[in-house]
């Protein structure tokens, strides 16, 4: 510690302030706003793979890829986030489970429900009783990863499949008047002039994506919501050096500030891509961004 | 940010059990002082951390702390989470139909109201957490029940005036009646409810709950509870 911190009760004002703010409490604090940065900077990019990959199935000319992808999209799409959380991340962590349990415990016989029990083998466990704490929380925040993935990925598949079908049938006609196959028509034209319609869908799904992170505290991830709510609880003297009333407010209107500011940022970010992607497109990105 | 990447593979695949041993998991919930709290470098503290360390080394098993909610305490227990509940959690009746609990480590304690003033009507609004003996007990008393996810907000809701008093256990409330310099003050009759504190154990998990409950019972044999609930309770807790 830089400041000394010895004995909080007898520092004048800032120096309490400072080493209140810097005390090890508040660094996991500042810790779980890198953790939903993180996320972000995760779930953003495999849903708009995972967005690609449905909106291609999607598109497919075989019927039942076609129908496939069109059914995740529905499913993803029409089900509540919260629900969607609720089972996915406790599905997935007991399929996993489960798969292990079969492939790697043959021998068990036990059978895995016993009442409102869930058992598999130690060796199933996922991760694994021995593995520290912090490898338990990084397996959470993996589930967590992929759950955001494949909800903003199903959002994201249906604004590419927009996306797609907006892209001017002359261009698509006058690229098989040059004799470009199908294969050659998606990639060099569709998929190209694609993501300037589909960047208004997906900026908003990015803001949405943001406000959402939250919903990390559902999954029992210690994310800044957690810390807030702990942090600003009123202390009492006896269990803390640095005893205080209800700050809550104080830690949620930081919650307000950081999550403004991050939208903020984001808006600027969007408007260069936006005018980056529709440059030498026949209309200019300013003209684009008014024509919203 | 390497090492994570390098481990996602080694988690999945399950090269991690190579080392299965005797590692117990056991969770808690954090926010409830003196049973358990965070203290001010972000790391769990309180009685049941102090006793549950003490029960792992005599039972000879390697423990390691869990931090969860309240709320889903239960549930992650039985999909195999952690193996087991120390958080201040009262055996009852209706918690047994769905897990086991290992002999008590306190008799059973009172429960109290704290109220904002003296004459407060405790047929009002009473705020109490969620699932919780308190909240069973005012909701069959007749008072409003108003929940919360968390013990700290049931204070808050009296010192924002949202409910008449709160309902919760007396160690609970005593450091912070303490510390309100006559803000907040115990009213009403106090009530004990429950058959004491324990732990919570899957009832598939016999071993683990005969293993606990054997270090309990030296505990208690040689005094060292007793000295540990007074360290922590004051004198006025009821000991072995």
């Amino acid at each position: 510690m830089i400041f000394d911190c010895s004995s909080p009760d007898q520092l004048d004002r800032l120096m309490w302030s400072l080493c209140y703010l810097s005390n090890g409490k508040h660094i996991t604090f500042y810790y779980s706003i890198l953790k939903v940065l993180v996320l972000l900077a995760l779930a953003a990019p495999i849903s708009i793979g995972l967005g690609l990959f449905l909106a291609m199935l999607a598109k497919s000319d075989i019927s039942p890829i076609k129908l496939l992808g069109k059914f995740i999209i529905l499913i993803v799409r029409g089900i509540p986030d919260i629900a969607w959380f609720m089972f996915f991340v406790i599905a997935l962590d007991q399929g996993l489970e489960w798969v292990r349990h079969i492939t790697l415990c043959p021998d068990w016989t036990e059978p895995i429900r016993q009442g409102a029990d869930f058992l598999v083998c130690e060796k199933a466990k996922l991760p694994s009783n021995s593995s520290s704490e912090t490898i338990h929380e990084i397996y959470g925040f993996i589930l967590a990863i992929i759950t955001f993935s494949i909800i903003f990925g199903a959002f994201a598949g249906n604004i590419f499949s927009g996306a797609l079908e907006a892209v001017p049938k002359d261009q698509i006609e006058t690229a098989e008047a040059y004799g470009l196959n199908p294969r050659q028509i998606f990639w060099r034209i569709s998929f190209k002039q694609m993501w300037i319609y589909a960047l208004p869908g997906l900026s908003n799904l990015w803001m949405i994506l943001i406000k959402a992170t939250p919903l990390l505290f559902l999954l029992g991830i210690e994310d800044i919501v957690y810390w807030a709510r702990e942090l600003g609880g009123a202390k009492t003297p006896r269990f803390t050096e640095y005893p205080h009333g209800d700050w809550r407010l104080w830690y949620f209107l930081f919650l307000l500030i950081f999550y403004l500011t991050l939208t903020k940022l984001s808006e600027k970010v969007l408007d260069k891509l936006t005018r980056k992607l529709t440059y030498g497109m026949g209309f200019s990105g300013e003209n684009f961004l008014q024509r919203q | 940010m390497r090492n994570i990447f390098f481990m996602i593979p080694v988690i999945l695949l399950g090269y991690s059990t190579a080392f299965a041993g005797d590692t117990i998991r056991m969770g808690t919930e954090g926010a409830y002082p003196p049973y358990n709290y965070i203290d001010d470098d972000g790391n769990l503290a309180g009685f049941e951390i102090i006793l549950g360390n003490e029960l792992c080394a005599r039972a000879n098993l390697t423990c390691e702390w869990v931090k969860n909610d309240w709320d889903s305490i239960i549930p992650n227990l039985v999909s195999g989470n952690y193996d087991t509940i120390i958080a201040g959690m009262s055996i009852t009746a209706e918690r047994d139909k769905v897990i086991d609990f290992t002999q008590n480590y306190m008799l059973p304690r009172p429960s109290a109201y704290v109220a904002a003033s003296e004459d407060v009507d405790l047929s009002g609004v009473i705020s109490a957490q969620t699932a919780t003996l308190q909240a069973g007990y005012i909701a069959e008393s007749g008072s409003t029940l108003i929940e919360f996810a968390t013990p700290d907000e049931t204070i808050s809701a009296v010192s924002d005036g949202e409910a008449d008093a709160v309902f919760a256990d007396y160690d609970y409330l005593a450091p912070i009646v303490e510390a309100s310099n006559g803000d907040l003050m115990f009213v009403g009759d106090q009530v004990v409810l429950g058959l004491g504190t324990g732990m919570g154990i899957r009832e598939s998990d016999t071993e683990l709950k005969a293993k606990f409950n054997q270090a309990i019972t030296s505990m208690k044999e040689d005094g060292s509870l007793n000295k540990l609930l007074i360290e922590w309770f004051g004198e006025g807790i009821l000991t072995y």
